[in-house]
């Protein structure tokens, strides 16, 4: 495993620092960490620096298309028990931020290494990885981004040839299709609130059957591999059957789902289950997310969805009405232009909260939830908005750039 | 008209609901309930037979290989055919556009046959894919005001001599045959690229297509202030590009 790091060549040495030097001259000019911009000077002096900075670190890549910051800290505070961790803590996903990243961790025994779902295969060659974990993919950017099924057939022709261990989501079908090419693949039942893009088989496009918590195609067979990890309810139940209490800061669902392939994932690293949950209890909000912030005399909590199934596991961590919720929908080029997305979410779930809409495409909320038929106050901004609410707790969902629009305004 | 109530079918949700046009079958139900009508709404999967006797069928957009699955099942289940018979109305978006219409280009690159609803035959285009805000006029015998819709799609349809474009592209791509056609439709069958959902940024599209299948020439008027608000918005935005 690790230990005695390799020197860099000549050559990755150079870029590195190029790198480093990119990123500050970014930096001073008032464009954010510069990780990114360093990255790609870095690469491009050297294309080779990826796998050369990461070689001697056991790597950890983490995908999917909802969690996978959340899950990269997770098992990043778990790995702790081990040893030094160097990771990509602040969300730059790409080929130019994970080089960037992993740069700056010579010290380091292990990489864990958030991968946008695009990136996954070809950061996968890249960088040799001991550990490869799977959450879900579901419709998201539907303006650019590939075909989610797609994604799906790339990841597994990827990870066909790959001598990682794959810690994949049973409950998903897209996920267990594009890991069931691996030859070691650790199944969790995970859960998966959103189903709206499996009910076409991925093997052969026959109608996915879905009775409770199992699913199987009735054409071909393809059917959901029986879990040596699950989540339920609040505990992690580990191969051996024992269960193991989740007690984490972070809400809702998705995150003990997230803790539960982490735990999975820091036993392949020889971290017990019990360890690994005890560490996670350390993470809080991960940029940003799921803060609450004083303002206003009000209690804001910051939550971030971007797609269908990201608002779909939100709506259920939310506290109950009459808890007021404020909701911001931007269509920036982050978000992806295309707001048809909001009619893929249910928001008739909201009834019974008061609502505050706000955001550049508060109108196309307007109209969603007119048709929803729930009541709504359209509000000019977030100030606005969180004086429309009664003191107390708010829940306030926004998708990406209006997440990043919310921090701002209140201070976060 | 209230004691007869209307029949909504959201065909293969299964695999082509890919891109938020459920918010036509949303939309139609909402505008209808409030004008008092009782609505059936049912959503049929690809596994399960299209009622033939419906009011309303909607189909929205999907992805390549879905769209190839829609267009072999439907043809095989005929239900949608025998429904148009009956004299019901279908709105189609993207994808499901495509499959009314006499033939197709596949996600194999193969020509495929479709229902023959429509008099379109639609091919891939090889430029880049058309994304962003739409304005267009409605053929005029529809009497229907401005048409806004957000297009993302490769796909370029060409209408036959039994169906008429359903509006002409002021900006945007439309139908992607450089003539400025955007959609088409004959007396009962409509179909569209636009996105957004399109019956949301078109109400009066939606009700046109209540009021066709109820035989009504008006329905009672509906509180259309945030319609109104999005149209005027994205009417601008279409405009006045970013
Ligand atoms: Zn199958």
């Amino acid at each position: 495993m690790a230990g005695n790091p390799e020197p860099l060549s000549a050559r990755a040495k150079l870029a590195v620092t190029a790198g480093r030097a990119a990123a500050a001259v970014s930096r001073a000019a008032g464009r954010g960490s510069g990780s990114v911009i360093g990255g790609k000077v870095a690469l491009r002096l050297d294309p080779d620096l990826l796998a050369e900075v990461a070689h001697h670190l056991d790597i950890v890549l983490v995908s999917a298309t909802n969690g996978k910051t959340t899950t990269t800290r997770l098992i990043a505070e778990a790995l702790r028990a081990n040893g030094g961790v160097v990771s990509n803590a602040l969300g730059a996903n790409m080929p130019a931020g994970i080089t960037s990243a992993l740069a700056g961790g010579s010290e380091a025994q292990y990489g864990v290494i958030e991968v946008d779902e695009k990136y996954l295969a070809t950061v996968a060659r890249d960088v040799t990885p001991k550990a490869i974990a799977l959450l879900n993919l579901s419709r998201d950017q539907l303006d650019r981004a590939a075909e989610t099924r797609m994604l799906a057939e790339r990841w597994r022709e990827g990870l066909s040839g790959s001598k990682a261990v794959i810690i994949a989501n049973a409950d998903d079908p897209l996920v267990v299709w594009a890991a069931s090419s691996s030859p070691n693949v650790v199944w969790v039942a995970a859960g998966q609130e959103w189903k709206d893009d499996a009910w076409s088989c991925p093997a052969c496009g026959g109608v996915m059957q879905r009775p409770g918590d199992d699913w199987f195609c009735g054409e071909c067979g393809f059917r959901r591999p029986t879990p040596s990890w699950a989540l339920s309810g609040d505990e992690v139940l580990d191969p051996h059957g024992s269960a193991w209490p989740i007690k984490l800061q972070l809400p809702g669902r998705a995150n003990k789902a997230n803790a539960a392939t982490s735990a999975a994932v820091a036993a392949a690293f020889g971290v017990p289950p019990q360890t690994a949950l005890e560490r996670m209890h350390a993470v809080t909000a991960v940029a940003g997310r799921y803060d609450v912030v004083t303002f206003q005399e009000r209690e804001v909590r910051l939550l971030l969805a971007k797609n269908p199934a990201g608002w779909l596991e939100t709506f259920s961590l939310i506290d109950a009405p009459p808890a007021p919720v404020i909701l911001s929908v931007n269509a920036r080029g982050a978000d992806g232009t295309d707001t048809s997305w909001l009619w893929d979410v249910d928001y008739s779930k909201l009834a019974g909260h008061p609502i505050c809409v706000i955001g550049d495409r508060k109108l196309d909320l307007a109209v969603r939830l007119e048709v929803a038929g729930v009541d709504f106050q359209v509000c000019d901004n977030a100030v606005a908005a969180v004086r429309a609410c009664p003191p107390g707790r708010i829940e306030a969902i926004a998708n990406y750039t209006a997440f990043q629009d919310l921090r701002r305004v209140v201070g976060n | 008209m209230s004691d007869r109530g209307l029949r909504v079918v959201w065909v293969y949700p299964d695999l082509l609901s890919t891109y938020g046009d459920q918010g036509n079958a949303l939309v139609v139900e909402r505008r209808a309930q409030q004008r008092g009508l009782a609505v059936q709404r049912t959503d049929v999967r690809s596994d399960e037979q299209v009622p033939t006797s419906a009011d309303i069928y909607l189909i929205g957009g999907g992805e390549d290989r879905p769209q190839r699955l829609a267009a072999e099942r439907l043809l095989r289940d005929g239900g949608l055919q025998r429904a148009v018979d009956n004299g019901a109305i279908i709105f189609s978006v993207c994808a499901g556009y495509q499959i009314l219409g006499r033939e197709f280009v596949n996600d194999l690159g193969e020509p495929q046959k479709g229902l023959g609803l429509l008099d379109v035959v639609s091919t891939r285009g090889e430029a880049e894919r058309c994304v962003g805000d739409v304005l267009g006029d409605v053929d005029e015998r529809l009497g229907l005001p401005q048409l806004t819709g957000f297009e993302n799609h490769q796909g370029i349809t060409h209408i036959g001599s039994g169906a008429r474009p359903l509006a002409r592209v002021r900006l945007g791509k439309g139908n992607g045959t450089g003539d400025g056609t955007e959609g088409a439709w004959n007396d009962t069958v409509f179909g569209t690229y636009m996105h957004g959902p399109v019956l949301a940024r078109n109400p009066q599209i939606a009700d046109m297509l209540i009021k066709l299948a109820l035989d009504v020439n008006a329905l009672p008027p509906v509180d259309d202030q945030w319609y109104e608000a999005l149209r005027k918005e994205r009417i601008a935005a279409a405009l006045q590009p970013a």
